[in-house]
């Protein structure tokens, strides 16, 4: 049990030292009841080349990252196995481009709720994996293309 | 004046506006020239879109006649669509906002690609997060399919991951107060240039 507690310890401190992406304004778009998918958004920004790999949400069975592209008047949506942060560069996740998918969604998930989601990142150059927790309010549906203000 | 406008057609004959002539056919019904008219794409005269059967959100069968003296504002999509399919839907409520008054003579119509997953109270549900007056529609697999190639528009279930997901056309598409289709919207395109073109359309006898 010291074992666990140690490591869960040591695992800690390793992420807050490594927290080395910034997370702006992220948001979820609000679903209705019985919808199984929405999107979460926001953008990044890293001081090392950084790899955004996978990505978890409690109220999701399943979470992939995702690119929607307009081709020829046709919207294509594809999994994308991971997006790089780039010193320098902000990636934005937003309507029209990349954004991390919920999938099978537990619950439906209304205007002013908070979406837990953890990133998984990998830093480019070490190869080594964190993650880091963003709190994502909820935009309800219909309310537009804009993180909820508060 | 009519040497004016088939100048006018001349020199633009060589870039988009040839791909609209033999898209749209060049006329309108009553022959007067339409391009640059609209916004959108003038399809007037297409031979296809002409008319749908299908089953709204409430359970009622619906054509087109349903919804004359109304501008119908007809898309494809599905509700597990986490992106385009609601900034469309939120640009027709901006579009019918635009509208002020003529508002209520848009009719906005969302026919989903995908009825295996969108059952009629997710629809409904879905509807009534944008404006309770947009109506979605939907048929089993064969009359989904029906319908869209009758419109040529196109859809494809893609599988991703452990999900699928739907490619799908995003174009809008305009029919006029007669039931005539007459404009296909770009999804690029701003609410004020929807508004623009349907209330033109809303002119049309």
């Amino acid at each position: 049990m010291k074992k666990i507690t140690l490591s869960l310890c040591l695992l800690a401190a390793a992420t807050l030292a490594q927290a080395q992406v910034t997370i702006h304004a992220p948001w979820v778009r609000g679903t209705v009841p019985m919808q199984q998918a929405s999107g979460a958004f926001m953008q990044l920004s890293a001081d090392k080349t950084t790899r955004l790999v996978a990505a978890q949400s409690p109220v999701a069975k399943v979470v992939e990252l995702h690119e929607m592209v307009m081709d020829n008047n046709v919207m294509k949506m594809r999994q994308v196995p991971g997006l790089d942060i780039v010193p320098g560069s902000t990636l934005d996740l937003k309507p029209g481009g990349f954004h991390i998918m919920l999938i099978e969604l537990k619950q439906q998930l209304k205007g002013g709720d908070v979406v837990p989601i953890t990133l998984v990142f990998e830093d480019t150059q070490t190869k080594k994996q964190f993650t880091q927790e963003v709190q994502a309010p909820v935009t309800a549906l219909g309310g537009g293309n804009m993180p909820m203000k508060h | 004046m009519g040497f004016t406008n088939r100048n006018r057609i001349h020199v633009l004959a060589g870039s988009a506006a040839a791909l609209l002539i033999t898209l749209a056919g060049g006329c309108s019904r009553s022959g007067e020239p339409v391009v640059g008219q609209f916004k959108g794409l003038d399809i007037t005269g297409a031979p296809y879109g002409k008319d749908f059967n299908l089953t709204d959100h409430n359970g009622q069968e619906r054509t087109l006649a349903d919804f004359k003296g109304q501008v119908v504002m007809l898309y494809f999509g599905f509700v597990q669509c986490p992106d385009v399919c609601p900034t469309a839907l939120s640009r027709a409520v901006e579009t019918k906002r635009l509208l002020g008054a003529d508002g209520e003579r848009l009719q906005v119509l969302f026919v989903t690609v995908d009825p295996e997953r969108d059952a009629a109270p997710v629809l409904k549900a879905y509807m009534a997060a944008f404006d309770p007056s947009f109506l979605a529609l939907s048929g089993d697999l064969q009359r989904t399919r029906d319908t869209a190639n009758s419109f040529k528009a196109y859809y494809k279930k893609v599988p991703t991951g452990s999900s699928y997901t739907m490619d799908h056309s995003a174009l809008s598409y305009l029919f006029d107060p007669s039931g005539v289709l007459r404009v296909a919207m770009r999804h690029e395109q701003t609410a004020q240039d929807y508004a623009h073109d349907i209330a033109l359309l809303l002119k049309t006898p």
